[in-house]
């Protein structure tokens, strides 16, 4: 059992948990995620580790409530108890100096950039970043980027924080701007990633993607999370999560993704119902 | 500790056996057998078989309970006493683990429950495991010489009953340990090699650790046989005697990522490491559309279905989306799994595609059987060519081949080929792939120095020692592909090469020293 250290709302739906993991802290790498099974009937789901800390034995998870499973863990408070923590998997993300790199998150994507942003700022690089929500509400970590970025620019589909518009937007006019970036790197929902690999495709520009596909296991061993890049078959778990944003079959992997909506949104309204009815029973 | 001195002595009488290599029956120049069952061979030679009870099959696909029964007490004393009692035991030589079979038999017609299990667990320390899924037809039974007339001894079945006898009875008590021997060793996977080694080493005196990358003990025995062949309890059980021996398991470490080798061996201060992690990474047809939603490999079903009881969905969380019609490819024990799995789920037809013709099918008969009783429609010399999909992206249709059989392969099955204008379509809407997997490679990959093969198998010699001095292993990380009771024979084999390196050790560090290093009440 891993015992939540600390808990944070960072916006309505989206929660920060620092756990202790210290196997886990020790060895994680930027892009690392870790499967978590909150309960002992729960679902075994990926999370990136957004941050750790070895000394103390912790490492940090960003949760957004959609489906039962996040919606548990993001209901969980200090000194309770995730099930079962395992990691770190994936590959760590390829950092190097670069030169000048765009990172771009989306939604709670942001919370998977900013370890990431902070690796390529270590490494020396200029890192412009772009993170984008629907509304002002859900921008998270915007102090945090501001941070380990040279500039940062944030949009909002509403213009009710930074700039209206998509992030894409922003991208174009840093590429137009600025001039080529030497590397972009893009994690969000699956249809901001097709559209930032659209936009840096024509002008060849190195773009990573961290994808979601559904995973169990997280090393290799169920092929539920397989996704097509360059024509091959790579699993995510092991493979990547982080691949080339060229060679990914985007729309598999929505396609993929949707396999189990149906009984997804099922066990979501049934335990909604339950947690509205018995609700009062924790006053 | 809780053995008496009896016991005690027994173990003591273990040592040897223990240093034996399985393969050599170190029983055959053993004084003659004595007798013990009162009938006349001929009188034995007229009883029948006993069938164990099993569930109707309209009734099983219904549900996920245990398909057989198992023999009762009358059942299974009945059947023992159709043993000849041979001098020369065959059966037990054709025992991976050579249990001694007409030993224990002659203790379950005294009466004895208690001694014959005590009797298999000397051999094999997962009886309630391997007396429900070794595939005795081909091992003990397959020789025993009561079969050469009649139907075999129901060896397999008897097993089972004194496991399931000792468990309900609450009977079980650990075996007693030798002394401890200071050393510590660490175990990876929890599968039944895993497990194995362990106990055995356990017994011997050391202080065992296991790693599980999984959040539950029992590696495939809970992620990929299905609860209607081995019930995830009796597995649990089993794991619980494990533990009885002062072996520890920690679950949700999985080496090569949370820990390395390396580590274990170094900062851990572990004298060892046998790696049992099994044949862990589906493999896939490599033909169009395999990526469409509604296709998934053996391994994903099973470990929804099994491990996280998808088959409670939605008391338990992980949903597993079948559809109206299940298309299974293969022909192996994982496919015949993957099948049945799929009937209990509901669908309105499943069908199981097999290249090869019937008699070429890897999977055990017994199972096959149990498949078309329960329905399932068997379609040879059908071989996949792709996989169609709607606009969604869902599967909707497998475009095969027929197939018929030219010359042996390598391993003496017939190669099969495909007839040229064969082509036809199955409309579907859910396909499972189940032809087979290889090994992971993730500790190959982050341990330096250990060999592997082109098939990315860890290479082992006959001790199932690697590349490496401390590093062993064992089942289907260096065999490719084995059922569970090669995994435990590799378990017992891999723990007495564990105890001479060990040894050797001890020894090395404090001469004379190696046979009672260290003291501990
Ligand atoms: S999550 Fe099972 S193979 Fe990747």
């Amino acid at each position: 059992m891993y015992r939540i250290i600390q808990t944070e709302t960072l916006a309505p739906t989206i929660t920060k948990l620092t756990v202790e993991a210290p196997l886990i802290a020790r060895k994680r790498k930027a892009g690392n995620f870790v499967i978590v099974r909150p309960t002992p009937t729960g679902e075994r789901i990926p999370l990136t580790i957004v941050d750790s800390d070895p000394d103390k034995g912790t490492i940090v998870i960003i949760v957004q409530a959609i489906g039962k499973t996040t919606h548990i863990i993001t209901g969980m408070k200090e000194g309770e108890y995730l099930m079962d923590v395992v990691g770190p998997l994936g590959e760590p993300t390829p950092v190097s100096d670069f030169g000048t790199v765009v990172c771009i998150g989306g939604g709670v994507g942001t919370a998977v950039i900013y370890p990431i942003a902070k690796a390529l700022k270590e490494a020396g690089n200029r890192v412009i970043s772009i993170i984008g929500a629907r509304n002002r509400e859900l921008v998270i970590l915007e102090d945090e980027m501001a941070a380990v970025s040279d500039e940062l620019i944030v949009t909002t589909d509403d213009g009710s924080h930074g700039k209206k518009g998509f992030v894409t937007d922003a991208l174009q006019e840093i590429i137009t701007g600025q001039g080529k970036p030497d590397a972009v790197y893009a994690i969000g929902p699956l249809p901001m990633m097709r559209a930032v690999a659209n936009v840096t495709r024509e002008p060849e520009i190195r773009t990573w993607v961290s994808l979601n596909p559904i995973m169990m296991d997280g090393t290799g061993m169920c092929g539920a999370c397989r996704v097509t890049v360059g024509n091959e078959m790579k699993f995510a778990c092991v493979d990547g999560p982080e691949f080339d944003a060229h060679e990914v079959n985007f729309d598999e992997l929505i396609a993929r993704n949707r396999t189990y909506a149906g009984p997804e949104q099922e066990a979501f309204s049934t335990w909604k119902n339950r947690t509205e009815t018995t609700d009062c029973k924790h006053l | 500790m809780s053995g008496n001195g009896q016991q005690k002595k027994e173990a003591g009488n273990k040592v040897p056996d223990n240093k034996a290599p399985d393969s050599k029956a170190p029983d055959s120049k053993a004084p003659k057998r004595q007798k013990v069952i009162a009938l006349k061979p001929k009188e034995r030679m007229k009883i029948p078989r006993h069938l164990p009870n099993e569930q109707d099959p309209t009734e099983r696909i219904t549900n996920f309970c245990e398909v057989s029964n198992g023999f009762d007490i009358d059942k299974a004393i009945a059947e023992a006493n159709r043993c000849l009692e041979c001098n020369d035991p065959v059966c037990m030589h054709a025992c991976p683990v050579n249990v001694d079979i007409p030993a224990f038999i002659q203790l379950l017609y005294q009466g004895d429950y208690a001694g014959a299990i005590r009797k298999i667990r000397e051999s094999n320390y997962l009886p309630a495991i391997c007396g429900r899924v070794c595939p005795q037809e081909n091992l003990c039974e397959n020789s025993c010489i009561v079969g050469k007339k009649l139907e075999p001894l129901a060896i397999g079945k008897m097993e089972r009953f004194l496991a399931d006898y000792e468990a309900r009875s609450g009977t079980f008590t650990p075996p007693p340990l030798a002394e401890s021997k200071g050393q510590s060793v660490a175990v990876v996977g929890s599968g039944p090699g895993g497990l194995t080694v362990a106990a055995e080493l356990a017994q011997m005196g050391y202080d065992v650790t296991i790693f599980e990358a999984l959040h539950e003990a029992g590696g495939v025995l809970k992620y990929g046989i299905p609860e209607f062949r081995l019930p995830k309890q009796i597995v649990d059980e089993e794991v619980e005697r494990v533990k009885a021996l002062g072996v520890k398991i920690e679950t949700n470490v999985i080496i090569g990522r949370t820990l390395t080798i390396d580590e274990l061996l170094g900062e851990m201060g572990f004298g060892a490491v046998y790696i049992g992690t099994g044949a862990g990474s589906p493999r896939f047809l490599n033909v169009p559309g395999e990526n469409l939603s509604g296709v998934y490999s053996a391994s994903e079903l099973l470990t929804r279905v099994n491990l996280m009881k998808a088959y409670k969905f939605p008391e338990f969380d992980t949903p597993m989306q079948i559809g109206n019609k299940v298309v299974v490819l293969g022909g192996g024990d994982v496919a015949m799994d993957a099948v049945r799995t799929s009937k209990r789920l509901g669908p309105e037809q499943t069908l199981l595609l097999y290249r090869r013709s019937r008699e070429e099918m890897p999977a055990r008969i017994e199972e096959v059987h149990h498949a078309e009783e329960e329905g399932i429609e068997f379609h040879f010399l059908t071989s996949p060519v792709a996989i169609h999909g709607d606009e969604n992206g869902w599967v909707k249709a497998i475009e095969c081949q027929k197939m018929e059989l030219g010359e042996p392969d390598e391993k003496g099955r017939r190669r099969p080929i495909p007839i040229e204008g064969s082509s036809f379509i199955i409309e579907t809407d859910t396909v499972v792939v189940a032809i087979g997997q290889s090994p992971n490679p993730i500790i190959q990959q982050t341990t330096p120095g250990l060999e592997t093969t082109k098939w990315g198998t860890i290479v082992v010699d006959d001790d199932c020692a690697t590349s490496r001095p401390g590093i062993f292993a064992g089942g289907d990380i260096s065999r490719g592909g084995a059922t569970v009771i090669q995994a435990v024979a590799d378990g017992k084999r891999a723990s007495r090469s564990i105890d001479a390196y060990l040894a050797k050790l001890r020894e090395e560090l404090v001469p004379g020293t190696a046979k009672n290093h260290s003291k501990q009440e």
